[in-house]
């Protein structure tokens, strides 16, 4: 793959036509997590760390292996450690690696009314411009997955960018490079979706995990980063992935209809009342010593 | 209603005392920076007024502070103007008739008070809308602190936040049509305070006799 991934083909808040809409025929990227042969050891997390130069933050302890919370400004990679207790009473340490799902439709990019801070390249890689972002937060109401965080000092929003740097030169995100089980693949959306739904059928077929499957949710148009989970049924499981994720109805709303009729009842409403005024000018001049019923004072 | 230290023509009345033109006039430029910086966020088409008005970051940043000053001015308008706001028989009969109003027929409107049942309308419409732009303004402007399971909040902010701005938009095109074009007179009366007596009695006969009333003998 060559930089020509990086050509646009989704623009955020963006007027008129988007220049690499359907100019290219390349691959969309995927990435695959197999859940069922993480080990939690965070190496991805530290490759990520490392590939993008993020800042430290704190960490915290409370007896768990889960000493960073939840995914930060600067922290876009993160292991969720689930202890869950099937339905036989055996326990099961769920562990998944957290980030950007790059949405195939992104809530995210839908909710962002700044043009060109969000972009989709035809590669499917759905990534932040901070230089064009303007701190709203829209993006957070936008995502199902709750990714988007606000850079509190320089007000602007990050997250996972899928390494765009390494994969625009052939590269696979640092997270992938640093994966030691395997557990972690990166390819074109066709062959993860090949090879997940092997490892599924494997997982059903001979592990005893008859609810394997993999994730790919359609309520967004599919993910750039797909799962094979234990239990496919239970997503929730596994740190309150959704089940059916979706841009939420009001932000459709709010972008579709709603805009729609706005526009038109503005518009309207002004040349509504441009012809109100051709047609009946001023109630009366002003000076006008008249009554009503127009007789002269 | 008297203010002897301003000087008004002869046949003049004062309607909109020093205070309550201020208050209408932080309103009005807290609002038009607003609609201004707020219909940028609305559509990519009008983007280029927030780069113009200094970025968009720097828009996203005071629209949240022009808001406080927008809804400080209206709550003093309510705290002004509310008991004179209140609907009356003679309201629902205006509005029986507007289609008189709205052909500039006013002879055949029942004498309106000091204000009609349209800008009883329009005070009220202003009032509801700011108290849900300021709640769902609140919510937008820290989007990051909402916690994830009170997301619907958000959800909720997004749609009723806009819905709630296209009607004021509404109401201040015709605010702006009635008091810029309609009713030659009323602009003046909001910068400087006073109307004509022809004016107060075409307009506002209600309150016409009230004002006369009060005063004896008349001011001519």
């Amino acid at each position: 793959m060559s930089q020509a991934t990086l050509r646009v083909q989704k623009i955020s808040g963006h007027a008129g036509s988007v220049p690499g809409e359907d100019t290219q025929r390349g691959l969309t990227v995927c990435k695959l997590i197999d859940t069922t042969t993480c080990i939690g050891c965070k190496a991805c997390e530290v490759a990520c760390m490392e590939w993008n130069d993020l800042p430290f933050g704190e960490t915290v302890f409370g007896n768990t292996y889960q000493t960073m919370p939840e995914t930060r400004w600067n922290y876009w990679n993160l292991i969720l450690f689930n202890e869950h207790e099937t339905e036989d009473g055996t326990l099961m340490w769920l562990m998944r690696k957290n980030q950007c799902m790059h949405c195939a439709e992104p809530g995210c990019l839908a909710a962002c009314p700044a043009d060109g801070a969000i972009v989709q390249y035809t590669n499917g890689i759905v990534d932040f411009q901070q230089a064009n972002c303007i701190g709203c937060g829209y993006c957070i109401t936008g995502c199902p997955f709750d990714i988007p965080k606000l850079n509190p000092k320089t007000k602007r929003m990050f997250k996972c960018t899928l390494c765009t740097d390494r994969v625009s030169e052939g590269l696979e995100p640092a997270c992938i490079k640093s994966c030691p089980t395997g557990c972690l693949h990166f390819g074109s959306k066709e062959d993860m979706l090949d090879l997940a739904g092997k490892r599924a059928k494997q997982l059903r077929d001979h592990s005893n995990f008859p609810h394997a499957g993999v994730y790919d949710p359609p309520g967004v148009g599919g993910t750039g980063v797909i799962y094979v989970l234990h239990d496919a049924t239970k997503p929730e499981i596994y740190g309150g992935l959704p089940s059916d994720p979706h841009v939420p109805w009001t932000v459709k709303m709010w972008k579709g209809p709603l805009k729609w009729l706005g526009n038109v009842a503005m518009v309207g409403g002004l040349i509504g009342l441009f012809v109100h005024y051709l047609r009946y000018g001023p109630k009366a001049h002003e000076g006008d010593d008249i009554n009503p019923g127009g007789a002269k004072t | 209603m008297s203010q002897s230290e301003q000087i008004f023509p002869h046949g003049h009345v004062l309607r909109y005392t020093f205070k309550e033109r201020l208050t209408h006039w932080v309103a009005a430029a807290a609002y038009i920076y607003l609609l201004m910086t707020g219909l940028a966020f609305w559509s990519p088409w009008l983007f280029w007024v927030a780069v113009i008005l200094g970025g968009a970051p720097v828009s996203r940043m005071l629209h949240p502070w022009a808001g406080l000053i927008f809804f400080g001015a209206v709550w003093n308008m309510y705290v002004m103007w509310a008991p004179q706001m209140k609907q009356t028989d003679n309201d629902r009969a205006w509005w029986k008739a507007v289609r008189y109003y709205s052909t500039n027929q006013d002879d055949k409107m029942p004498p309106a008070g000091r204000y009609n049942a349209g800008q009883k309308f329009l005070f009220w419409g202003f009032f509801w809308a700011s108290a849900a732009l300021l709640l769902t303004g609140l919510i937008l402007w820290f989007p990051e602190y909402i916690p994830w399971n009170l997301r619907f909040l958000r959800y909720v902010a997004v749609l009723i936040h806009p819905a709630a701005a296209l009607f004021t938009i509404g109401l201040f095109m015709i605010h702006l049509y009635m008091g810029l074009f309609a009713e030659r007179g009323a602009f003046g009366s909001v910068i400087r305070g006073d109307v004509s007596i022809a004016f107060a009695k075409r307009y506002h006969p209600g309150w016409y006799k009230e004002i006369v009333g009060e005063s004896s003998p008349p001011r001519k």
